[in-house]
Formats: structure tokens, sequence, C-alpha cells
């Protein structure tokens, strides 16, 4: 049933979060507040080698240890063949996963797990650390991404060969993968143009940043029974790792989602579980394992730094006819960096006739990328709407009519091959028109920016049961982990269904053997595919209900209709039977025929991609080169709000991440390739006080695959702000800052080369 | 496995016993807002830690004659509340209230910024600008020791082993005379000077500069203290010429390192902006055109 006409009750309220008591007092269970008895200490030693062949590692003085009841290395995990996985977000092998969380012959980045130790207490199991002798061959490293490319360049992998080129590479190389676009004739689009504008820019390699660093607890059972407690984007997806990497039934594992503390998709692959297991399986006990900030920052997953190069062709009356671009990006020391999804999106929002893309997937002396709000498409979007913003000023055209003369519609065809449908893109720039921000006169020395953004959001496989309780309220379970508010959202959904407050209705994340399968939290699908999942369990529960007032009354069930949590006879012809209200029907429940509930899973299509439109006005201090954000705001096409704090909430924050990206944040690396910065202090998230209010406007063009027209939120709005930044200073001192982040001495040093 | 002895004596004699007779690394404990994070991490591992906070008088602020005397281990906070020190020194003020958060503020003390010996700290500055004294005990008894001369390098003291700081001796202001601190951050708040600047002056009836104290921060192994700014200001009014003669006594002194936190390049030059900056809102303090907080 689709409710996008419907009057509302619930759905597009706002009610107080369902987590926030917890959270703020502090009673919230995470991943590194969970304990059991006898539990060991867990920890992990790290290379401090950029790139080494190890050649021994000698444990016996740890092991002797009193206190230490288990020592890993790599020779406890089994040695998996290369095989693409069937999990997580963004391409993966096996293999490689495998050979992450503990190197196997070679370390491949500083901090690179080496071997790890279970003592009873942490500073044993650090000092136990301290006891195990490696021998390392050091070898030369690299870590920026052109260098990579470079021949000669120092190899990570000898099997590594280019993939997507023909003929096949004979020599190895650091290019993992090519991927290329291709609409049109690019050579007759830039000889039909007028105008041309090109130019190159580069981005610094950031971390997800979440505040809670990755924590578990695991338990291996004599029997061979696994318990894991884990904070990620996906129990489900820790359940096939771990099962994969140490060749475990998937049945015997059993993984309970602790309460996230931020992922932006840095928690959807695994590092500690299969360690945790393999210490636990080792010394017969629990083992806990969390990392510290620097750990998170040496070994867990950032985005990808980049080098992009831009070339549009325009006619004079600002029709885009062509659109090149080249990405290059850093994927850390295995294959898979955002690369596709980067050359999918940052010319997504234009229709061009056109278009090349190519992207080069580069591995390098860095941790492994993982995921990041929106993957590739900030770094690709970056370079774009900074190209964009130069070819206005070039054509000497306003940037929003350029960008409105452009702008993609229903029936657009991509250049990476779908049709645009069901977008709200016109409706997003029609928005920034109109918004006062985009009209307000701005102030001596001040430069104002405008960027867009583009994701395409998923769908995907979501399970959700709904049962009555005897009393008439209402659990709502999923496999989803709640990291945006889903518990809000799906409690608010099975309500308004259900046609009860929301308060009579409580949503949980069931664990892996609780409910069926589920993907990872990720790529905005939870609103839409478990949404959805959830909206046609509480469905059949209405049916249920309506079954029994039936049975009731003893009429057909196509006679009874369910209105505000009650079921009426419908029409005076069904029979004059007072309404039977939800509680009323619960508490009968086993009477009439049995406990009612449903469980339903889907693999949702359709996820409406998002558009935003970003406006953000700058001040720069020219002798500081620091830049102050003085007033910022994100339109969006959010399809439906089912929370609007919540959905306000996302954008705000996912403009704040992409200021941070802009201005301050990047991984500083020494000359022996060591991460300089690996804490909050040298790494520069904004604080609190460095940001403006953001004013997030929703602009709703419902989604009509999604029963309340919802579509993904949650990474449109980290897409333009680094551009819309860059493109507010050019306004503010007349000078591009084409190289993230545009730190004050960078802009200083700008400023004085004029 | 390692272990760690705590002490909190009550008198400075039992303090100083127990750092001399220390075999292994001591650590004096003030707000150890620095010395907690640095086990933490691991870069110092003490044999023994002695709290001194449960010193008499250790903790307090007191004024005498228009001098001003702070306890070593005064919280940041209490001495931000005190009106008698935002009025006459509203520079050291400002230079401790930068130190950390809200929560930092309550701990965080002059004595362990000092001490600490971080060329990027906040109030040391401040401090050096002043002409502060700092009151030294140990096992050979008390001495008086200008600020300037206990930093030696980043991470080192002259105080011996068996030494630490009692408390801050602040003279007694001329009429006419105010501080001022900035530092230089590419946030707003939670962050390291890139460089810090801290000014002292006293102006005659007409505005000239009869006395003058500067110094820069985060451009050298320690704190500077600079006589070639402080020249350029006494005899004169803060006029253009004035201003670009300190910007560039600025930029000559500082001589830092390009690291994780600027470039050689930026430091020297921000270091002129700054002293510029200070200068200004030091000299209008000094006239009565300016009060209270800056930022």
């Amino acid at each position: 049933m689709n409710y996008i006409s419907s009057d509302l009750k619930v759905v597009g309220t706002r009610p107080i979060r369902p987590d926030g008591v917890d959270k703020v007092t502090g009673r919230a269970v995470f991943a590194a507040d969970t304990r059991a008895s006898g539990m060991l200490w867990g920890k992990i030693l790290r290379s401090p080698h950029a790139h080494a062949r190890i050649v021994s590692i000698d444990t016996s003085k740890a092991e002797a240890l009193k206190g230490v009841y288990a020592v890993v290395t790599s020779k406890d995990f089994p040695e998996i063949a290369s095989e693409e996985a069937f999990v997580g977000e963004g391409p993966m092998n096996f293999r490689d996963l495998s050979d992450n969380i503990m190197a196997r012959g070679k370390a491949l980045y500083e901090g690179h797990a080496i071997a790890a130790v279970a003592a009873t207490t942490a500073a044993l199991a650090d000092e136990a650390l301290a006891l195990i002798d490696v021998t390392y061959d050091v070898l030369p490293h690299v870590i920026d991404v052109d260098e990579a490319m470079q021949p000669g360049a120092p190899v990570l992998h000898a099997d590594m060969f280019t993939a997507g080129v023909n003929p096949k590479p004979a020599t190895a190389s650091n290019i993992a993968k090519v991927v290329t676009f291709k609409k049109g004739d690019i050579d007759a689009g830039f000889a039909e143009a007028e105008v041309i504008f090109e130019d190159s820019y580069t981005t610094k390699p950031v971390h997800q940043a979440y505040i809670e660093p990755h924590a578990c607890l695991a338990t291996y059972a004599p029997d061979g029974q696994v318990t894991i407690h884990a904070s990620s984007q996906g129990h489900f997806m820790i359940r096939a790792y771990t099962a994969k990497l140490l060749g475990i039934d998937m049945a015997q594992i059993r993984v309970n989602p602790a309460e996230i503390g931020g992922g932006f998709g840095g928690k959807t692959l695994i590092y500690l579980e299969p360690v945790a297991v393999a210490l636990s399986r080792k010394s017969g006990r629990s083992v806990k394992m969390q990392m510290t900030r620097e750990e998170v920052f040496r070994g867990s997953g950032p985005t990808s730094g980049a080098s992009v190069t831009v070339k549009l062709g325009a006619k004079k009356d600002g029709t885009i006819v062509a659109a090149q671009q080249v990405l290059k990006f850093q994927a850390g020391a295995y294959a898979g960096s955002p690369v596709g999804p980067g050359a999918m999106c940052g010319l997504a929002m234009y229709d061009i006739a056109n278009v090349d893309v190519v992207g080069y997937d580069v591995v390098s002396n860095r941790p492994k990328v993982a995921a990041y709000r929106a993957p590739g498409a900030p770094i690709s979007s970056f370079a774009v709407e900074c190209a964009v913003d130069d070819l206005a000023r070039k054509l000497g055209m306003d940037p929003l009519v350029l960008r409105e003369k452009n702008a993609v519609v229903n029936g657009s065809k991509t250049h990476y091959g779908p049709t645009h449908t069901n977008i709200g893109f016109t409706q997003v720039l029609e928005a920034t028109r109109a918004h006062p921000h985009w009209k307000a006169p701005l102030a001596e020395g001040h430069g104002r920016g405008l960027a867009v953004g583009f994701w395409f959001n998923i769908g995907g496989e979501s399970s959700a049961t709904v049962h009555i309780n005897e009393d008439g309220t209402v659990m709502v379970a999923t496999g989803s982990p709640d990291i945006g508010g889903s518990r809000a959202s799906m409690g608010m959904m099975a309500a308004e269904v259900l046609g009860i407050p929301v308060s009579k209705v409580k949503a949980i994340v069931a664990d892996t053997a609780s409910i069926g399968f589920t993907f990872l939290t990720g790529g905005s699908r939870v609103t839409f595919a478990t949404g959805m999942a959830v909206t046609q369990a509480s469905e059949k529960v209405v049916d249920q209900l309506k079954a029994r007032a039936a049975a009731t009354w003893d009429i057909p069930v196509d006679a009874v209709e369910w209105k505000d949590g009650k079921a009426y006879p419908a029409g005076t012809n069904a029979g004059a039977f007072e309404p039977l209200d939800l509680a009323a029907i619960a508490l009968k429940q086993g009477r009439t025929g049995g406990p009612i509930n449903a469980e339903v899973s889907v693999n949702a299509q359709g996820a409406g991609a998002g558009f935003g439109a970003h406006i953000c006005d700058v001040a720069v201090d020219k002798e500081t080169g620091k830049v102050d954000i003085v007033r910022y705001t994100a339109i969006q096409d959010v399809g439906k709000a089912i929370h609007p704090s919540y959905v306000e909430g996302q954008i705000q924050g996912g403009a704040a991440q992409g200021i941070g990206w802009a201005l301050s944040e990047e991984y500083i690396y020494n000359a022996k390739g060591q991460m300089d910065n690996p804490g909050f202090l040298d790494y520069r998230c904004p604080v609190a006080s460095d940001l403006p209010m953001i004013e997030a406007v929703l602009v709703e063009v419902p989604n009509p695959r999604h029963p309340f027209g919802a579509r993904g939120v949650g990474e449109v709005p980290i897409v333009p702000p680094m551009a819309a930044i860059s493109n507010a200073i050019k306004g503010a001192i007349g000078l591009r800052m084409p190289d993230l982040p545009m730190s004050p001495p960078k802009v200083r040093a700008a400023i004085d080369a004029g | 496995m390692t272990s760690l002895s705590y002490a909190a004596p009550t008198s400075v004699d039992a303090a100083v016993k127990l750092l001399a007779g220390a075999g292994g690394v001591a650590k004096v404990l003030s707000g150890g807002t620095d010395l907690l994070v640095q086990m933490r991490a691991g870069r110092v591992k003490p044999e023994i830690i002695v709290d001194t906070k449960k010193i008499p008088g250790i903790i307090g602020i007191r004024e005498e004659n228009g001098a001003f005397v702070i306890g070593a281990g005064t919280p940041g906070a209490v001495v931000e509340a005190h009106a008698g020190l935002n009025k006459a020194w509203p520079g050291i003020v400002e230079a401790l209230d930068l130190i950390g958060s809200t929560q930092v503020q309550g701990r965080c003390s002059l004595a362990g910024n000092l001490c600490n010996a971080s060329p990027a700290a906040d109030s040391v500055p401040a401090l050096y600008a002043a002409g502060a004294i700092a009151v030294v005990v140990g096992s050979k008894g008390k001495r008086e020791v200008p600020v300037e001369q206990i930093p030696t390098g980043p991470g080192r003291t002259s105080l011996g082993k068996d030494e630490f700081i009692l408390e801050f001796k602040l003279p007694a202001r001329p009429a006419n005379s105010s501080d001022a601190y900035l530092r230089f951050i590419p946030r707003t708040e939670m962050d390291i000077a890139v460089v810090g600047c801290g000014i002292s002056v006293t102006l005659d009836a007409n505005g000239v500069c009869t006395a003058a104290r500067c110094s820069l921060g985060a451009v050298a192994p320690t704190v500077l203290l600079v006589k070639e700014m402080a020249d350029v200001l006494v005899g004169h009014k803060l006029d253009a010429d004035t201003l670009a003669k300190l910007d560039a006594a600025a930029q000559a002194a500082a001589k830092p390192i390009s690291d994780k936190r600027g470039t050689a390049e930026y430091r020297t030059k921000v270091a002129g902006v700054l002293a510029r900056r200070v200068a200004a809102i030091a000299f209008d303090r000094a006239a009565g055109k300016a009060t209270g907080k800056t930022h």
C-alpha cells in the first residue's frame, strides 16, 4: 500500500528519540561496555613501518609472561584464496580482508596488525606486545596517489595487474583497476564547445572520525559456538566475515549488535572480531578488544585521498556540451577505493551529451580505505563543482543559472547508464533560488559559494518483524543497526500503519539469530528498504487484526475496515458492531487464533536518488589565511521526512563533516610514511564553535517506490560542502583553492602568491 | 608488572623528600591535565607521582599592595574568576582561559603549563610578558626564579629533580599598564597554538610606551622573551610605523620549525600579524579604552 497522499498522523511528526535518555545519561550499552566473567583483554601489535617484509615473529617471550593466555599471528588464520566478498559495502576481497586484519608476509602500512595477545589485564597485554620480537626488512614505501602510479614506484602486490584494461598489463603495478564511463563523442563535444575550462584538484585522505572506537567482546565456547558483541553498521556483515576468515559455519556464530557510536561507513568492514574469536579459541576465555583512538587512525579505514582533473566545454549560452574527468583514488593497501561511485556521481547532476570519465583505483602504503558517507562522491564533486563555478565565471553567468540550465530532470540519461526517474533536482534548485540566503546581501569582504551534489542511494535486503503484545503494545524488530535514528522512524511507520500512537511501539535491533538476513546500514538504505519491510509487516498484522475482528463478529474479513487503530464494520450492511480497538483484539488473541505477528523480508528496489544544494558564506582573514563559515544553508530533496528532526540532523552532520574535510582534516605523513597526527588534537575535526547554525531545508518530492515516499538522506549532504566553501573563498579573495584542506597556511600562501 | 606510587604530602618538606628519594622518574602532579594524558599515551612512565595539591597555600590567590601571589596549583577557573587579576593582568587571565575546555579549566594550572615546557603553552608567553617570578622550593630551600628561566627546551626545565614551583609572584603595576595575549589556531578552541604572543606595556599620559615586555610562543624550542619587540615599542605610540617595526621584529625573532601544525614560513608571518594585534589590544587596555575579554 502507498500512503504518500494519505492524511498522516505519525509520520512527519517529531516524537522524542527513543534512545535519547539512555545516551545522555550514559546508560546506553556500547560495545566497549560489555563484559564477561573471566574475560581477557586482547591487544594488537602493529607495524611501525609503512612497508616491510616480515622476516620473523618470535612470540615466545610474550607467551611466557604470566597472565598471557594466547598469542596469535597470521598463522592462526586459514589462508584464503582470492574471492570477491559477498558482504560489505563497496568492493572487497576475502583474501585481502584476511590479510588486512593480520598481516601475512608483508606489512603494507604503518598500523598493519602483526600479532595479537590476550591477557588478564589491558596493561599486561601491552607488556606482552612489547615482548614480541618482529624482524622486519624495511622496504621503500609510497603514499601519494600520483607517485604510486609512476613507473618505478614501490609495488605493494606482486600479483596486481591492472583490471579493466585490454590487453592485460605484463607487469605488476599499484593500479588495481581502471573504470571508464563514456557517453556520446567527447572529441566532437569539445570541438563544438565555445568556452573550455580545465583544472586539477587534490584531496587529502580523511577519516570518518566516529566518536566510538571499534570494540567487541567474543566468546568461542568449547563446543564451537561463537558469540560476539560488537559495534558495527551490520552484524550480519560481522557474522559473514568472521565465518569466512576463520572457516566457521555461520550457524555457529551469533552476533549481538551493540549501540553504535557513529560509523559513517567506517564500520562496514571488520578489524577486531576474527582476531578476538581466534584469541578466545586459543585461550578458552572470552576476549574483549577495543581500539585506542590512535589505532583507529592508524589501523582503520579512512577514505581516499585523490587527484582529479576536470575539463568542461560549453556553448556561450551556457549549455555544457562536453565533460571529461580523470579520477585517481588512493585505495590504501588493498584494492577497493570508491573511485567507481566517484566516477558515477561527479557529473550525475548535469545533462551533458558528451562525457568521458576515467577512474583509477590505486594502492599505496596507507590503511585500507573503508566507505565514508557517499563514498567517492564528495571527492569527485569537489572537482566538478569548482570547475562548474569557474566555467560560470568564464561565461559571465550566474553560477545558479548555469546549474539550472544544465540540470538533469526525469528522463535524463546518466553517463554511467541509468536514466534519472522520480528525482527532485529541479525542486531543489527552485528552493535554492527562493531561499533568503541566496538573495541576502554579502558583507564587505565575505564570499558566497554554491555547490550541488548527488548520491544514488540504495535499497537491498531487509527483514522486519512486528509482534502484538497482550496489552496492545507493539514490538518492531529489524536487522538494521540504528546509526541515524532508524528505531524512531521504524516505530513511526509501524504506528502509522497500525493507527496507534508511536509511544505504544517499541523498535529494537535484533541479533543475527533472531531476525532474517539484513544487509548492513549503509548507502542511505535503511529508512527506505527496512522501512518498507516494517510497513509491509505492519500491514500483514493489520490483516490479521481485521481477521480476528471478523471472526469475533462472525462477518467476512472484507467487511471489516481498519482505521485509527480500530476495527470497524465496513458500512451498515456489515452489521452494527461496536468498534474493536487493537488492545481489545490483542488481549483475546490467544482465543481468536493465537499470537498476532508477521515477519517480512524484502529486497527493496527503487531507492530514489538524492540531490542537494549548499549555499555557504565565508569570511577570510587575509593575514592569517583563516576561513570562517559565517552562514550555511543546505537544501535537499528528502522524499518524505519520516522524522524531520533526524533528517535535519543528518543534513547538518553531513555538512559539518564536509566543512572539516574542506578546511582542516587531513592525514599528515612523515618521511617514513607514518601518520603524524593520529589524535583529535592534530587531526582537526571542526568543534561546535567552529560552525554556524547549519540551516537544513527539506524539499519533499516523494519517492513513489516507498510506501511513505522516503528516499535516502544521510549521504547527499557531505557531497557539496567542499566545493561550496572553495567557491565561497574564491568569491571572497578572488583565488581558487584547488587543494584540500583549505587550511590557513595554504590560504595565506595563495594570497601571498596572488 | 610495572608499578606506580602515588603520594599527596601535606607539606613542602614532605613533598621535596619524596621527590629527592625517588629512584626512577618522579612527576609532580598539579591538575594533571598534561601528565595523565602523557601517561595514557605511554610517553611518560613515572615511578612515583607526588600530588602537591594538599600543600597548604598552593591553591589560592593573594593580593599584596597591588602585587599578586598565585599558588602554583590554582586551577584556571579560579584565576579567571578573580576580579583583581582580571583588572591588573587581563592578558594572563585570557591566556590561561584558552587552555583546553571548561572541564580542563577546573584543573589546569599555571605551574603545570610552565613546567610541561611546551613552546606552544598558552599561559607561558603571558607570564613571560608579565615578568612573573616563580617561587621554587627544593632540598636547598626556596629560590625565586624569573619564569623565562624555567623552561630550557621542549619538555625540559631548569628545575632540579627535587624541586617544584610553590607559587608565582606578579609585581604591582604602575598606572596605565596592561597586557594581552592572542594565539593563532586553525579552529576556535580545543587546539594548540600555531603561534602565541603576549605583550605587557606601560604608557605615559600621552599614550607613549614607557615600558614593555613581549613574548612569542610556538616559534622556537621554548617560549621566547623578545627584547627587540619591546625596544620597538618603548618611546613610541602605537602608530603605523611602530606596528610595522613590531611586525618585523617579531618575524625576525621567530625561529620556528615546519611541522604538522604549520610551516616555518607561515608561522613567521603570523608571529608578525599577532604581534600587531596583541599590541593594539594591550595599548588600548593600558589607555583605558578597552576592558574585558577579547576572545
